[in-house]
């Protein structure tokens, strides 16, 4: 079947512990469920069955931020809508990656208005760009092979999500929890 | 199906002093109405039993700045008789700071509309059940329509920070 079927019986591979976290999250990146604009119609093209998504293990679209690690911000981002997308981007847990899909999330594209944030990168850290308007469903799976490449290679302690206790407070003060709660966390 | 003609003949009959302007316009009349004739006005055409105009399809408003006009706004409403198969544009004249009587009790679908002339004009109704803010989040201290109002805003340049209005957004 697989390689196991090339090697004797009592195999050993050995590797490091970094490589084969890489490889697992890598080949599992779960999308959370989470369009803006028309982006998202070429982010629903790209989970069916003609370029289906899920040969790079990432067709399970999770609608709870809870359950998934990539974040695909598809279109137009309103300042009005800026909270909530920073809300979601907060509940994904460690690991997690972002992908600025089309102009508008880019850079704001052709809605340089009043009522338009000029890019997501003022709102949450993007790890790929995706340029397009709207991008093309290969256009998408290159993204994401490119968050594959990072997920594979990255170090841990490339990877800052060790949270201090300045960060809890920061949070706390900024969202008006009590702290008996912030001793809970 | 009545002729456009024939309805501005109809408004004018009724409401000789409350129009200022009637006019025709591709087919479709135009009329131009007193600002506290307005009421009287529309309850009129919602009862006529030739004219029935039943719904109201929108209202807007179109903001004259830079003719210098006074008054400075035209407020737009588009009725349709259903059963007649005929529309109507009723505009009425007014200026900054004053305002419009709700058409909320004759048409119910006056409500949105109605909320969104006062988001991006700052035209306020009187008799609105629920004047708020309906596009821009409450707290937000300009009419974007306005022709004074640039169209990328006064903090364009500056990068934008979601907790300024985050509980601004969630306590609606």
């Amino acid at each position: 079947m697989g390689i196991e079927s090339y090697l004797p019986e009592g195999f050993v591979l050995t590797t490091t512990l970094e490589k084969l976290v890489g490889w697992a999250r890598g080949n599992s990146v779960w999308p959370c469920t989470f369009g803006l604009a028309c982006c998202a119609i070429e982010m629903m093209a790209t989970s069916l069955a003609h370029y289906d998504i899920a040969r790079f293990g990432s067709e399970v679209f999770r609608p709870s931020p809870r359950q998934s690690d990539l974040m695909i911000v598809a279109g137009t981002l309103t300042k009005k809508m800026s909270p909530m997308v920073k809300t979601i981007y907060e509940q994904i847990s460690d690991p997690k990656w972002v992908i600025a899909m089309g102009a508008c999330a880019s850079c704001g594209g052709i809605f340089q208005t009043y009522a338009v944030v000029q890019g997501v990168d003022q709102v949450i850290p993007v790890d790929v760009y995706l340029p397009g308007c709207p991008p093309r469903p290969e256009g998408l799976l290159a993204a994401l092979m490119k968050i594959q490449e990072r997920a594979k290679n990255e170090r841990f302690r490339d990877r800052p999500d060790i949270v201090t206790e300045e960060d809890i407070k920061k949070y706390c003060i900024q969202r008006n929890i009590p702290e008996k709660i912030e001793a809970a966390i | 199906m009545a002729k456009a003609s024939e309805i501005i003949k109809l408004i004018q009959k009724k409401h000789k002093k409350a129009i200022i302007e009637a006019q025709e316009f591709r087919g479709d009349p135009i009329v131009i109405v007193k600002k506290d004739k307005l009421l009287e006005v529309c309850e009129f055409l919602q009862k006529e039993k030739k004219l029935l105009f039943n719904l109201l399809v929108d209202v807007t408003a179109v903001d004259f700045l830079p003719y210098k006009r006074k008054p400075r706004f035209d407020v737009v409403y588009i009725l349709v008789s259903v059963d007649h198969d005929h529309r109507l544009i009723l505009k009425t004249q007014v200026d900054e700071g004053e305002k419009v009587p709700s058409v909320y009790s004759l048409w119910k679908s006056a409500n949105f509309p109605e909320r969104e002339v006062y988001d991006m004009f700052g035209i306020e109704f009187e008799g609105h059940p629920d004047l708020r803010r309906i596009l821009m989040w409450p707290g937000f201290e300009y009419y974007p329509l306005r022709k004074d109002f640039p169209v990328k805003g006064f903090d364009f340049d500056k990068k934008w920070d979601p907790e300024t209005i985050r509980e601004n957004v969630f306590k609606y």
